[in-house]
């Protein structure tokens, strides 16, 4: 593999930029593999990753129905920040935030993470509580937040409207070291790594089956064929559910559209991350200039990868109100993707009913922050059957009734 | 955009005028269960890529509940029945096998 540099640079204009070579390799399967990761998103080539890196495991093929990242990775509005509310989220999302601070120079691909911050504000006195009492338990934990008021907000985001008649601001959980990323890059830049250490990376290759043998994995069915595996690792977002029912068992979770658009680019106007739970939007800018837009899922069971229209108009008419400088722009793109939700809108993280069978799913609507620390901790509990990071996202909880209420602390979340 | 048809008032309307309820025909498990039927019962779900059952709400028309077949791929509806029942009526069961040959969904088929 070539290494990254300004040095490579220089060296590959005077052949006219011709002599890059690939990024990943693109192997035919092999029979068998110690580990199989299913899904080439971000958290599986994360996982693969770590195991590599941590463990020394790199006996490991990651099977992809499509293109890598062309799932959720691909699809989502980049926001990366860990002011969650309950210890076990904070400390790996934490965990993630503090990775990505590093990973550029960690892959030797730039990820482009740029910590400039994020806003959630508050626009009720409910959310005032919440959020204060969020700031207070960050403290706790460790991770770095403020609460500020709407003249500070206003500083910060000087095109916001603090004072709008039915949602005025009242303040906001300030997380200064909160930010985006480039999401092509985090999977790109972890497929370069992991093919680098010898891993396969096998697109356009759909799992139809998982094969067991006295409830134990012993290999999945593939549109490329039959592979043979000692630990399966299911890491497929809104098809957790499918991957689950080959496997025998079923899950807590419910796979929905989520929805983002991009807005014509313009000029620097907003240099943070703004998300207004309350009227449910949220709202970067691209370094190419487009306005970055989110808002809330449908609630009905969907695999189409497009969501309801009234869900724009309504993020759109909430930020409107919140920015009114936006009310002219166009709008350019618009997309979807399945997220997979829990009723505790936590993530799972866990063994399953069949032995060597592994599942990292439930990341819903907000798991793109989370592929760092996701991805160190399920290799760990993949490889030595359990994470302290992960220990608490197992799938026993809904059995015990050991719920990580992230829902009340978060409204919206990503 | 979802239409959907009220089986009791009759009306057909956008997914706006309706609220959704997740899945249907959901055997309840109360005192005296084991400890995964209770989970099953509240948490477990289908959740399948293709004929799914499940309830819908015509909150700003009747107001009542009641259940839909439907596509989670394509979001075709293949009908709408009233919710006081414990399985797909006949019909609508042919109306899926007319669209979907081979469909099944927990013991329904
Ligand atoms: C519109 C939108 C906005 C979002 N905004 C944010 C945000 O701002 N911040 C944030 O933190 N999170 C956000 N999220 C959530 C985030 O995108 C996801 O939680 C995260 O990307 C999930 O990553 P993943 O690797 O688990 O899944 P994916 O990236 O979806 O990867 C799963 C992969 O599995 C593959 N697969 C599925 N079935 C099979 C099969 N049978 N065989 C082989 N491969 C299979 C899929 O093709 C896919 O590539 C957003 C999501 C959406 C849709
Ligand atoms: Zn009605």
């Amino acid at each position: 593999m070539t290494r990254y540099s300004a040095f490579a640079v220089a060296r590959e204009a005077l052949s006219y930029h011709t002599g890059w070579g690939r990024a990943w390799r693109a192997p035919e399967p092999k029979k068998r593999y110690d580990v199989i990761i299913v899904g080439a998103g971000g958290h599986g080539l994360a996982t693969a990753y770590y195991l590599g890196r941590n463990f020394g495991i790199t006996n490991v093929a990651i099977l992809e129905k499509g293109w890598l990242g062309g799932g959720n990775t691909g699809r989502n509005t980049t926001i990366i920040r860990s002011n969650y509310l309950q210890d076990s989220s904070s400390a790996i999302f934490e965990k993630a935030r503090s990775l990505y601070e590093g990973l550029s120079q960690d892959l030797n691909y730039n990820v482009m993470f740029s910590p400039r911050g994020c806003l959630m504000l508050a626009q009720t006195q409910h959310e005032v509580r919440g959020y204060q009492r969020t700031a207070h338990a960050n403290a706790l934990q460790g991770v770095e937040t403020e609460w500020i008021g709407p003249e500070r907000v206003k500083e910060l985001v000087p095109i916001i409207n603090i004072d709008g008649p039915r949602y005025p601001v009242l303040g906001a959980l300030w997380q200064a070291r909160a930010g985006t990323a480039r999401h092509d890059a985090v999977a790109w830049g972890y497929a370069r790594a992991c093919s680098d250490m010898g891993m396969d990376i096998i697109q356009n290759c759909e799992v139809t089956g998982i094969r067991r043998d006295g409830g134990k994995v012993v290999g999945v069915s593939t549109t490329r064929g039959e592979i043979d595996c000692d630990k399966l690792g299911l890491v497929v977002a809104g098809h957790s559910g499918v991957l689950a029912r080959m496997a025998g068992f079923r899950l807590p979770i419910e796979s929905v559209a989520l929805q983002a658009l991009v807005s014509e680019p313009v000029k620097p106007c907003i240099d943070v991350v703004v998300m207004a739970n309350t009227v449910h939007g949220y709202m970067s800018q691209s370094d190419k200039g487009e306005l970055v837009i989110g808002g809330g899922t449908d609630a009905f069971n969907n695999y189409s990868q497009r969501g309801s229209f009234h869900h724009i108009e309504h993020t759109m008419a909430a930020l409107i109100e919140t920015f009114p400088i936006i009310s002219r722009l166009k709008m350019l793109r618009q997309w979807g993707g399945i997220v997979d939700m829990t009723g505790d809108r936590s993530p799972i993280l866990s063994k399953t009913p069949v032995e060597n069978i592994f599942i990292n799913c439930g990341w819903g609507t907000g798991g793109f922050k989370a592929i760092p620390g996701s991805g160190w901790a399920f290799a760990e509990l993949m490889a030595k059957g359990q994470s302290p990071l992960a220990e608490e996202f197992s799938l026993d909880r809904f059995t015990e009734g050991r719920f990580i209420d992230e829902s009340v602390a978060a409204g919206v979340a990503h | 955009m979802l239409i959907l048809h009220c089986p009791y008032c009759g009306v057909s309307a956008e997914e706006t005028e309706f609220a959704p309820g997740g899945e249907a025909h959901i055997k309840r498990f109360g005192p005296g269960a084991s400890d995964e039927e209770f989970r099953d019962y509240l948490f477990a779900r289908e959740n399948p890529k293709g004929v799914h059952f499940e309830r819908w709400r015509h909150a700003y028309g009747c107001g009542k509940w009641f259940h839909a077949a439907r596509c989670t791929v394509t979001l075709e509806v293949f009908g709408t029945y009233p919710a006081q029942t414990t399985e797909p009526p006949q019909a609508i069961r042919d109306a899926i096998s007319a669209k979907r040959p081979g469909w099944s969904w927990r013991e329904f088929e």
